[in-house]
């Protein structure tokens, strides 16, 4: 353990020692982690909260899909019956709640403990920033920029696994022919939403990325590069199997895990349900980082805002909660399970399976992250995209010149 | 305000018992058998989905997987029902779907009782001890029965945090009784509309009052109309969903609620034998008030499909 | 009416407290501060900088509300089209002396007792394609035959369109027979002497005869249209993509996840007003018949049948 953990647990110890008379509370803790992987994670968080000497009940409330809880998490702010906890995604979505005082403010426990120190990259704690105060804990990083292949399925085509998207869909005929669904993915529009925008970044790198989100560039909109990207998508779309509606995206990775479909696009969460199979990255399955030869990743994930509560004794929980949730060796355990990587890099690296380390490496080069696209743009003009390529995706009939065209009329009237 | 549409509704369903008023029939001809025919095609569609949920419930999910949906499960297993009803997860929590089934008699049962009790309160003083403006608000109420819900939901959260009610008990019953309140109002206005004048009169001579006819003399003759608004609100109750998600909180949470969260909770593959079993439970209770309750249910029905 | 009393009596008054708390608090002033926020750039919390009709401007250039309003009049079309159809005819078909007629009534009326949830469930998973009725089917032999609506965009919105027919027909059904069973008796005599087939009776003379329970059931189908929520949300979440959004689904959306309250109750408006045009056609139609009915003549309102009929 380095130094300044050491300090930090101790200074955070004793900050919390003076503001609790250490009586056992409850904190109810609402998130969206019901799939087999995340809740062996989400058990390490609970676990260890209820080790902690204070005595203290994790109350577990976990709605299945990331928009039901949350909206189910909002609507009980709003309606004064907040939650302990709550989970969020790394967005500017929670800014209002901060303005309105509903959150906790975790500045002086991040102050003590050091956050600023050991949290890495910057940009997933300046996330929680808000007026130069702290109103949430990242827990995780994770990057949508995964592709997940079987490789009996490529072998049963004959095939090598690829290792970018133009290969896989000069795959797909082959893969078709041997009875596998070449491209696995499910219904639900976040998923549709997500594998498009990997898509995009694949054939984009980071420079169109940064022209267009950044620089506001409605021009590259209406690019080869996004034409590309858009016809790939088709391409990997238009042999979508039948049972794809209203599937969750831990049940299509079940598709890959058993070998009846070829590849997910889908973020490094799905590797704990790889893990929690028993299946080993590089012989049973291939991760692909981008997926791309080129490959970048953002870093999104999750965090955790405590909203405030009436009650000294579970405010004092709650601090105990955040600053368990940071802890060197629960982050190990967590993200273990979990599948994501740990906010800090000071922690044991040592249970990090073949694909953990392929991301460990790429995330080590700045060069190679980047921010989402919620990073540069409000939430609202965020929805108006993902509404758009929900709409592309569904509707074949659009075209991708009209898609361009309102990608470019998205981008050239966001707010800045 | 309430109009014609409404109005007639409780005399419709009333008249379902009387003698069907088609042609005499003949002997068994080719229009016979169509006729015949065209019915139980329709009973099949209609009776498809609870066989399906039967069957599937009792199936093993390799059984499941061969997709012979209609087919009688050929190893019976009681499993999934007691998955369903008792350690089915959603998250770290393991109980299947017994505490939404508590929780929502816990909701239902003080639910019918107050909502009933002032519906009929309400019928009786707009029958018997109209004032002015007692209409107006009748009026408002009618309108209230065709408002969508979701046009008065955000300020209703507001309204019941400012109250220290959001995601309590009282606040769900409360609810339930607003939106309940404008069909059972109407129900018990008509029914004691009815009822002759002469009862109200002859009591008022004798010299009683206000709650002493109501108590005395309203209440022990609305029997037939407070069991048709009984039917009605267990089921309503029962089947409420979208109050269910934003008012009754993580403590009251209903069945229907936790059942779709059970179901949208999955590990890899879908249970869907577990889903059928759980999904048979939570229809359970109004479909036992359906079938016990028969020809009352049908004037139940008539009477307050409004309340969607 | 004899029974209007002039004085207020105190008693009757507490009595219809918790009525007119609820008229006045809840369908007034909740509708009022809905619309008002409509006006408002309100994100999760109420706030009142007004911003004119920029909301309803933004609503109506929104995709996903405007397949939104789009689904609403298909679904509402379809589903109210198909359960007046098949309800009237199998009120006729009941009509017929059936023997079985109570066990008939039963199997219709059932799924009604059935929340939309249940509904929505139940049809979802009759509907996969996998393991449903499609592949229940081809395992009898038919390997071509094709029956996944949920799973195709084009066609989701008739999937839940099917359930919420199977789930609310009955009903339908109970206020139409009912409604024929109200016929008089000497109408069909007449139609028999004058030698008329009975299907042509039907069509011709009961059909327009029952107005009065078309109506009854055509607005509360309407009102089931406007609400539906449950029945999404269970069966395809809105999906594929956004294909089976409803009003209703997107004002939660809004005053919830979405976080913009604004936008949600410029919608919640938007579903308010075919709400208040119905009833305005409808009160201009109860005020016709008044009108008529007093030229007829009294008598008739004094009939001991009109109780409980009166419009108010």
């Amino acid at each position: 353990m380095n130094r300044f953990v050491l300090v930090g647990a101790v200074s955070a110890a004793a900050l919390l020692g003076s503001t609790a008379i250490s009586n056992a509370a409850s904190v109810e803790v609402m998130h969206w982690w019901t799939s087999g992987g995340e809740q062996a994670a989400v058990s390490v968080f609970a676990e260890e909260f209820e080790a902690l000497e204070s005595g203290h009940t994790w109350i577990d409330t976990a709605i299945a899909g990331g928009d039901a809880s949350r909206s189910a998490t909002l609507q009980r702010i709003l309606g004064g019956d907040a939650p302990g906890a709550a989970q969020f995604n790394i967005s500017r979505q929670f800014e209002e709640l901060a303005e309105a005082g509903l959150l906790l403010d975790l500045t002086d426990l991040a102050e003590a403990e050091g956050w600023r120190d050991f949290i890495r990259p910057d940009a997933i704690l300046d996330v929680c920033e808000f007026d130069g105060r702290i109103y949430c804990v990242p827990v995780n990083i994770h990057s949508w920029q995964w592709g997940w292949a079987s490789v009996p399925a490529f072998e049963a085509a004959g095939l090598e696994v690829p290792t970018n998207l133009e290969d896989f869909v000069a795959a797909i005929p082959a893969l078709q022919e041997a009875g596998i669904i070449p491209l696995a993915i499910g219904g639900e529009p976040w998923q549709h939403n997500g594998a498009l925008g990997v898509t995009l970044m694949s054939v984009m790198g980071l420079e169109g990325h940064l022209r267009l989100y950044r620089d506001r560039d409605a021009d590259y909109a209406r690019s080869e590069e996004v034409a590309r990207g858009l016809e790939i998508w088709r391409e990997m779309t238009a042999t979508i199997d039948d049972g794809a509606a209203n599937r969750n995206w831990n049940d299509t990775t079940n598709l890959v895990i058993t070998d009846q479909a070829a590849l997910q696009i889908m973020g490094d969460w799905a590797r704990g349900e790889f893990a929690l199979a028993g299946l080993e990255a590089g012989v049973d399955y291939e991760c692909l980082p981008g997926p791309s030869d080129d490959p970048y990743l953002d870093t999104g994930g999750d965090i955790f805002l405590f909203p405030k509560q009436n009650d000294p004794e579970v405010e004092a929980a709650q601090l105990e909660m955040a600053s368990m949730m940071v802890n060197p060796r629960v982050q190990a355990l967590f993200n273990n399970a979990k599948g994501s990587l740990p906010v800090r890099d000071d922690v044991d690296f040592s249970l990090a399976d073949a694909c953990m380390r392929k991301g460990l490496e790429i995330l080590s080069n700045p060069d190679r992250v980047f921010q989402g696209a919620g990073f540069y743009m409000l939430e609202d003009d965020v929805q108006r995209l993902n509404d758009l390529w929900v709409e592309f995706s569904f509707n074949r009939d659009m075209s991708i010149e009209e898609a361009q065209e309102r990608f470019a009329n998205i981008i050239a009237t966001a707010a800045e | 305000m309430s109009g014609a549409a409404i109005s007639t509704k409780p005399a419709a369903g009333a008249k379902v018992v009387v003698e069907p008023a088609g042609p005499k029939p003949r002997k068994l001809t080719i229009t016979r058998i169509g006729v015949y025919a065209f019915l139980v095609i329709s009973a099949i569609y209609f009776l498809l989905p609870l066989w399906v949920m039967l069957v599937t419930s009792f199936k093993t999910m390799p059984e499941i997987r061969e997709g012979y949906l209609f087919n009688w499960p050929r190893e019976f297993t009681f499993e999934p029902w007691i998955k369903a009803w008792a350690t089915a997860c959603t998250g770290r929590d393991c109980n299947g779907i017994s505490p939404g089934f508590w929780n929502s008699v816990k909701i239902t049962v003080p639910g019918v009782i107050v909502s009933i009790t002032i519906a009929a309160i309400n019928g009786y003083t707009l029958s018997y001890w109209k004032f002015r403006g007692s209409e107006i608000f009748f009026g408002i109420l009618m309108f209230g029965a065709f408002v969508p819900y979701q046009v008065v939901i955000y300020p209703l959260i507001i309204f019941m945090r400012e109250m220290g009610l959001f995601a309590t008990l009282p606040g769900i019953i409360i609810v339930h009784t607003i939106f309940g309140m404008p069909i059972l109002t109407l129900l018990f206005r008509n029914f004691f509309a009815s009822l002759p004048e002469e009862l109200f009169k002859a009591a008022r001579i004798d010299g009683a009052g206000y709650w002493q006819i109501f108590f005395r003399i309203m209440l022990p003759m609305s029997v037939p109309i407070a069991i048709v608004a009984v039917i009605l609100q267990v089921t309503g109750i029962w089947n409420d969903f979208l109050f269910g998600t934003v008012f009754a909180g993580r403590e009251n949470m209903p069945m229907t609620v936790q059942l779709n969260n059970i179901v949208t909770t999955t590990t890899g593959t879908r249970e869907y034998n577990v889903n059928m079993a759980a999904t048979i439970l939570a229809a359970a209770v109004p479909l036992a008030v359906y079938f016990i309750s028969g020809k009352w249910f049908v004037r139940g029905i008539a009477a307050g499909a409004v309340k969607g | 009416m004899a029974r209007r009393r002039i004085k207020i009596n105190p008693m009757a008054l507490i009595g219809l407290t918790p009525m007119i708390a609820t008229a006045v608090g809840v369908f007034v002033i909740c509708i009022i501060y809905s619309i008002v926020l409509s006006f408002t750039n309100s994100r999760l919390l109420p706030n009142f900088e007004f911003i004119g009709f920029a909301q309803y401007e933004r609503l109506w250039e929104t995709p996903r509300w405007l397949i939104s309003v789009r689904n609403i009049w298909l679904f509402g079309f379809f589903s109210i089209a198909f359960n007046m159809i098949f309800g009237y005819l199998l009120a006729v078909f009941m009509d017929q002396r059936i023997k079985q007629e109570d066990a008939f009534r039963t199997i219709f009326l059932y799924p009604f007792a059935m929340s939309l949830v249940v509904t929505g469930l139940v049809w979802q998973w009759i509907m996969d394609p996998n393991l449903g009725f499609q592949s229940a089917v081809r395992n009898m032999g038919f390997t071509d035959f094709r029956f996944s609506p949920l799973t195709n965009e084009a066609t989701a919105i008739y999937g839940v369109i099917v359930a919420g027919i199977w789930n609310g027909v009955g009903v339908t059904m109970a206020i139409l027979l009912a409604g024929l069973r109200g016929v008089d008796e000497e109408v069909w005599k007449a139609a028999r002497v004058d030698g008329i087939p009975t299907w042509k009776t039907y069509l011709f003379i009961t059909l327009p005869m029952m107005r009065g329970a078309f109506i009854t059931a055509f607005v509360l189908q309407c009102v089931g249209v406007v609400r539906v929520y449950d029945l999404i949300i269970a069966m395809t979440q809105g999906g594929p993509g956004i294909s089976t959004q409803m009003p209703a689904v997107f004002v939660i959306q809004h005053i919830s996840g979405r976080s913009n309250v604004g936008l949600g109750m410029a919608a919640a408006t938007m579903m308010l007003l075919p709400i208040i045009v119905l009833i305005a056609i409808q009160q201009y139609f109860a005020w016709r018949s008044r009108r008529r009915a007093a030229g007829i003549g009294a008598a008739v309102a004094t009939l001991p049948q009109a109780q409980g009929v009166k419009a108010s």
